[in-house]
């Protein structure tokens, strides 16, 4: 392999790579708290809408408005993570660590997983989660691969990132399925708002200082303010008040 | 031709379905607080006009975020009348 090929080869893949974690960290998110049937299957229409936008489109990609497609994802996805954050802080609050059980919430059970198993907001979730995620991942093939002539190397680098990171992703799942339902949907929360407020904001045309590395930022802030308004929230609640908590 | 009473039945059933999808996506998007959903938006709108003024716009959406989660737990708080401050 020459020098010029091992250069797109690293890069293509640590880029792809930053992107496949943000998609992974959706999808099984949205799976560990809304079930992995939607997930997956959400992840696998995302996949498939995005094989799809690549064959037709091929080296044009480059020209999709990313940026409306990012304002849009990422409006949604704050608004949703918001919610989940709010719900998380409060479930956790009034159950601490030990509220897992549906009926336990402090909250309406609306937005629990339907009984019949079709969950469109887990399927919604992962399936804008792994589309926009892919069309970047594609961009970063394409403009990389294309000005260097070396599209084949940035395929294969880019889908071994996605292979690698998944199948992390897949080995750590049984260690995340035994954190309590409570904590995980304030978790999920926390990264939902994290990509959202990063994603919406560069949709409007907005530079974040550091690039990527302001998701970490972004998501060191909201950890800081969830923490905080988590103390607030359990100094308010009472075990008693909640029918089926167990503990504050 | 389909009987009235099969018609009128599909028409019924296309209906409850356009309005179930309705109802999806607007729980989806708006949830459970929709001050949630209109302050993203607003916030969104003031960070582009901020932008186009060529100011530093990127820490106002999260400045946005930390106001409204604490204001929508505090409506929360209110409406469910979850609190026991006994």
């Amino acid at each position: 392999m020459s020098s010029a090929a091992l250069a797109v080869a690293v890069t293509t893949f640590l880029a792809s790579a930053v992107e496949a974690i943000e998609m992974v960290a959706i999808v099984a998110g949205v799976g560990v708290t809304r079930g992995w049937r939607a997930s997956i299957a959400g992840a696998a229409g995302g996949l498939v809408v995005l094989a799809v936008l690549v064959a037709v489109f091929g080296l044009a990609l480059t020209a999709i408005p990313i940026g409306i497609l990012r304002l849009v994802v990422g409006a949604l996805l704050l608004i949703v993570g918001l919610n989940w954050l709010r719900k998380g802080i409060r479930r956790l609050a009034a159950q601490g660590l030990s509220g897992s059980r549906l009926g336990d919430s402090a909250e309406t059970e609306e937005d629990e997983v339907p009984r019949d198993g079709r969950d469109w907001t887990g399927f919604v979730l992962a399936f804008k989660g792994v589309l926009l995620e892919g069309l970047e991942v594609a961009f970063i093939v394409v403009t990389f691969g294309s000005t260097s002539n070396q599209l084949g190397v940035a395929v294969i680098a880019a889908i071994a990132a996605l292979v690698l990171v998944a199948a992390f992703g897949l080995a750590i799942q049984p260690l995340v399925r035994r954190i309590p339902r409570s904590a995980l949907q304030l978790a999920v929360g926390l990264l939902l708002t994290t990509f959202g407020t990063f994603w919406a904001v560069e949709g409007v045309g907005v530079d974040w200082p550091g690039s990527d590395a302001a998701i970490l930022g972004l998501l060191g802030l909201y950890v800081v303010v969830a923490a905080g308004y988590l103390t607030v929230e359990r100094a308010g609640w009472h075990p008693r008040t909640v029918p089926g908590a167990t503990s504050g | 031709m389909a009987p009235p009473d099969r018609s009128r039945r599909d028409v019924g059933l296309m209906l409850s379905a356009i309005a179930a999808f309705g109802r999806f996506w607007y729980r989806f998007i708006v949830g459970d607080d929709w001050s949630i959903a209109l302050a993203v938006l607003v916030g969104l709108a003031l960070t582009y006009a901020l932008h186009r003024r060529a100011s530093t716009a990127w820490w106002l959406m999260p400045a946005i975020v930390v106001v409204v989660l604490g204001v929508s737990l505090y409506r929360a708080r209110l409406s469910k009348g979850g609190s026991s401050r006994q």
